[in-house]
């Protein structure tokens, strides 16, 4: 039984795998109308989360398939405090893939170990949220053509910011990738990322604190939001939160080519002025999110993609 | 000098950090055996100045050499037959720890679950890095 805990789990083999079936998915998606007929996914959301439930939601609506599940804890069995481990061996008899998002790190992998249907990850506290990073990887390599041979700009919250750790990780697999890391003294990348992943690894990267002064830079500018909450007093926040705003003027420092992302939700670290520029790219990349779990739930499911003849 | 009795049959854990003693004895789980454990504290070595020292009178299947070797893998195991030493273990950080240290993430599922056991992983040999299986927090040693 294969899973999707961490975007680690995947080889590069089968990560290039993984996007070569989604941009198909992209560019023919009827092709895919029916491949997950009279199949069901239970997405098991423990907290509340717009986006990647519904993001799932549609991905398999996408393939044909039906959905199941619950969007908060309150309105699950968890409420009356049953067990990760019980829940997903109800849910094994009732739908044929699960996505589950967890308050709690590491839930999905006890769930993984007690299923008798593939388990993804959909998010587990501060820990992995693996159909994220596919999403990023899909929006750069769809729009870049390729994962390497990139100077990429985190901003922000580097230190929390699973996402960020995340696509570091996977990034620095492939050729001739550089990091720029733009943050708050407070809110730098944690020790491991820096030492275990980028030292180790022999990775070019530079820390800076303003935005400004790298923006010639970059190929790539992942955004992430900066709390106030982080800062260890008012003064520093009120200091540096500029630094961490996008905004036209800034993009004006930016290459032509280089692409804006984010997870989303944004709040206010991009101005809502940059949303018309070309190089936005953080609603493409909500659209690329569908197309990926599509792959995913494919790939997990062992469907292979239709002969487009077929259709 | 104190002298402990002769171990006819049994094991010695020799070379324990002075002080440590105890912990090793709690978990082993040495304090819930029937057989005769003897614990030498302080005891003098031209190695190490003083250290500790457990005989138990018992076969080896009583001592779990993991536990052993993921508290200090610098200890030295005797097994003794006929009141000599007839093998010496080797001891190895093992691959993986269950139910000996608990996760202090309090945001990790084994805070709720319930009776998940505890797992840790040893990720960085050169540098003896636990981390939990579920959550990935490392394990700080004090």
């Amino acid at each position: 039984m294969k899973h999707l805990l961490s975007p680690m789990d995947l080889s590069v083999e089968e990560l290039d795998q993984l996007l070569d079936l989604a941009s198909d998915i992209a560019a023919n998606p009827k092709k895919y109308a029916r491949c997950c007929e009279g199949k069901k996914l239970a997405t098991l959301f423990y907290e509340p989360s717009t986006r990647t439930r519904l993001s799932f939601e549609a991905a398999m609506l996408n393939l044909g398939g039906s959905v199941l599940g619950f969007s908060s804890a309150d309105s699950s069995s968890a409420a009356k405090g049953e067990s990760v481990s019980d829940t997903i061996r109800v849910i094994s008899c009732y739908a044929d893939i699960a996505a589950i998002r967890h308050p709690k790190e590491g839930a999905p992998m006890v769930a993984s170990t007690k299923s008798l249907i593939p388990v993804i990850n959909a998010g587990d506290g501060g820990h992995q949220h693996p159909t994220q990073t596919l999403t990023d990887l899909m929006t750069i390599r769809s729009l870049k053509g390729g994962l390497g041979n990139l100077t990429i700009g985190l901003c922000g919250d580097l230190k929390f910011g699973r996402t960020v750790h995340s696509l570091i990780e996977s990034l620095v697999r492939y050729e001739n990738i550089r990091f720029v890391l733009i943050s708050p003294p407070e809110l730098r990348v944690p020790d491991y990322i820096r030492e275990d992943v980028l030292n180790d690894k022999h990775i070019e990267y530079k820390e800076v604190q303003k935005l400004e002064d790298v923006m010639g830079e970059l190929d790539i500018l992942y955004m992430t939001r900066v709390q106030k909450e982080r800062f260890f007093n008012e003064e520093d926040y009120i200091r540096m939160k500029d630094f961490y705003v996008l905004d036209k003027a800034k993009m004006e420092l930016a290459k032509p080519d280089m692409l804006v992302l984010h997870p989303l939700p944004r709040v206010n670290e991009i101005s809502v002025e940059v949303d018309d520029d070309p190089r936005a790219s953080y609603f493409k990349q909500a659209q690329f999110g569908v197309y990926v779990r599509m792959a995913l739930i494919m790939t997990l499911l062992g469907i292979a993609a239709p002969d487009a003849k077929e259709v | 000098m104190l002298n402990v009795g002769e171990l006819h049959e049994g094991i010695v854990l020799d070379h324990i950090q002075a002080g440590k003693s105890m912990d090793i004895y709690y978990n082993l789980g040495l304090d819930k055996l029937d057989c005769c454990v003897a614990i030498i504290k302080n005891a003098r070595s031209n190695k190490m100045g003083k250290k500790d020292i457990i005989k138990i009178e018992g076969s080896i299947d009583l001592v779990d050499l993991d536990i052993l070797g993921f508290i200090d893998h610098n200890i030295t195991v005797n097994i003794i037959r006929d009141s000599v030493i007839v093998e010496k273990k080797d001891l190895t950080l093992p691959k993986t720890i269950t139910n000996v240290i608990r996760c202090k993430n309090p945001r990790c599922i084994t805070s709720i679950e319930q009776e998940l056991k505890h797992i840790f992983v040893l990720t960085d040999e050169e540098k003896q890095i636990y981390r939990c299986k579920y959550c990935e927090e490392k394990y700080e040693r004090h």
